[in-house]
């Protein structure tokens, strides 16, 4: 497959942080033949149609697994997306009375669940990041106190693409007992994740950015040192298992997953993993990366135009914000999709806190987010717009 | 009513004198076939005959010489299950 194929010729598609797009052809036709074939309803009948579809789930969990370094595959809960599975992990361990750490990066994903177990009594610290969006590891440890049960941390900024350094937080939370929940919906895919050996108890991963996945899917991943006695279901209904006994069941992964799961997306999402799988994240994130520099590069020398976070490759994603002077961000935006083609997400990025941390709140920043499809030349021609704009606004 | 006559344990007349392994959750069965099928063993996940339980779900089937060999790579592999049965 030619990896620089575009679906539309004319578009140039730098919004990949929010939703990766175009997918590999394998990720749609895995799911027409699922369709198509197979269709039925995963684990709930014995008869073979069920059971397929019970095995394109269980493939989609492995090959996750296989990709994060999760060991059991039973050990990967499916939700609608990264924002259904952080709600999950918040709501079902933090409860009144405890103390929750977490960072001036965070997505209101994270944020708002936070927000909301605060007004029914769960205290929240939130660690100050630097102006390139980075944390710094040694100021965890004074905010720790008796009753904190857990560190909420964002593994890359949306908004600045910084990465957090989460084997030394996990070292650190691992020692001191506290639930390591990481935000990985801007990693999962193009950044290498080891959840057994970096500590990580949880880790919420979306289906449609660089897992290469559809829209609708998404999971937690669950530690092998998580006690899931304590750890709530938020919804509890049908699973397919013990269907005598009204009370709901107590294991992986049937604990949270209640209901008939999205199949049809859990096949593409299959396909999208074994894509990156097949590639390699280190091959995915090498071109990305190249990508990335030479877009910062260009992007540095047009006068006007400000880059934020950090020029380091080592210790970002290829998600890059910035601004021009003297021109609104809905503008820049605008022009850049309705004259050049290229695709941005312009404001504030459901991201508030973040952009507060780096000085952009409240107009926010233009944010071009490069993803596995994008060639030399989109970043080429997006410079040259960038270029452009910043001459008639000057 | 042809298929009236048969309906009670046509199931366990399907599969008698065999085995199957009962689990917890269809997500383990599905991950058992997988694993037995991955080393050789031959299995079938059919659904769970009703004499045994009322659950919706499905269960592996084998032939009782498979299993010594069944048991063991559960046990290796920490699949949870809950019995192991002759039908
Ligand atoms: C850092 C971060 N966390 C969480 C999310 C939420 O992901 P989703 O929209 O799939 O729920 C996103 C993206 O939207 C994100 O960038």
């Amino acid at each position: 497959m030619n990896i620089f194929k575009k679906n539309a010729k004319d578009i140039i598609y730098l919004d990949n942080a929010a939703t990766s797009w175009p997918k590999p052809d394998s990720m749609l036709k895995a799911m027409i033949r699922y369709q198509e074939d197979t269709g039925a309803n995963p684990g709930r009948s014995g008869h073979k149609l069920s059971v397929e579809a019970g095995r394109v789930v269980y493939e989609a969990r492995s090959n996750i697994a296989e990709l994060l370094n999760v060991e059991d595959p039973l050990n990967i809960v499916f939700a609608q997306n990264a924002t259904a599975a952080l709600n999950l992990a918040i709501k079902g361990n933090l409860k009144a009375g405890d103390h929750v750490i977490t960072t001036g990066m965070e997505h209101n994903s994270v944020m708002r669940p936070l927000r909301e177990m605060e007004k029914g009594g769960v205290e929240i610290s939130v660690l100050h990041c630097g102006k390139e969006g980075f944390l710094d590891v040694n100021s965890i440890s004074s905010k720790i106190r008796s009753n904190t049960r857990m560190l909420v941390v964002n593994h890359a900024s949306n908004v600045t693409g910084s990465l957090a350094p989460v084997n030394e937080i996990g070292e650190l939370t691992a020692n001191e007992g506290i639930l390591l929940l990481v935000d990985a919906a801007q990693t999962a895919g193009s950044f290498p994740i080891d959840v057994r050996n970096a500590g990580i108890d949880l880790l919420a991963f979306t289906g449609h950015k660089s897992l290469l996945g559809p829209q609708g899917t998404g999971g937690l991943a669950i530690g092998e040192n998580v006690d899931i006695d304590s750890f709530k279901p938020l919804l509890s209904g049908g699973t397919g298992s013990k269907s005598e006994s009204e009370e709901h069941p107590e294991f992986l992964p049937d604990k949270y997953e209640s209901g008939t799961p999205n199949t049809i997306g859990l096949a593409g999402l299959a396909a999208g993993i074994k894509f990156v799988l097949d590639t390699g994240v280190e091959n995915i994130r090498k071109h990305e990366m190249e990508l990335a520099v030479m877009l910062i590069k260009g992007l540095e020398d047009i006068p006007g135009v400000t880059v934020y976070g950090t020029r380091d490759p080592e210790k970002r994603t290829a998600t890059v914000s910035i601004n021009l002077k003297g021109a609104g961000q809905n503008e820049v935006g605008q022009v850049l999709d309705e004259d050049f083609g290229i695709m941005s997400r312009v404001g504030l990025h459901c991201a508030p806190q973040a952009h507060r941390t780096i000085g952009t709140f409240p107009d926010g920043t233009v944010r071009l987010s490069i993803g596995y499809f994008n060639s030399p030349e989109d970043i080429q021609k997006t410079i040259r717009a960038i270029n452009a704009i910043s001459k008639e606004s000057q | 009513m042809p298929f009236r006559k048969n309906r009670n344990n046509s199931m366990d007349r399907r599969n008698k004198g065999k085995c199957v392994v009962l689990f917890h959750s269809t997500s383990s069965a599905i991950k058992s076939e997988k694993v037995m099928k991955n080393a050789g063993l031959k299995v079938k996940l059919i659904p769970i005959p009703r004499h045994l339980s009322s659950d919706c779900g499905i269960c592996l089937c084998f032939e009782p010489r498979l299993k010594q060999e069944i048991e063991d790579s559960l046990k290796s592999n920490k699949i949870d299950y809950e019995s192991i049965e002759n039908i």
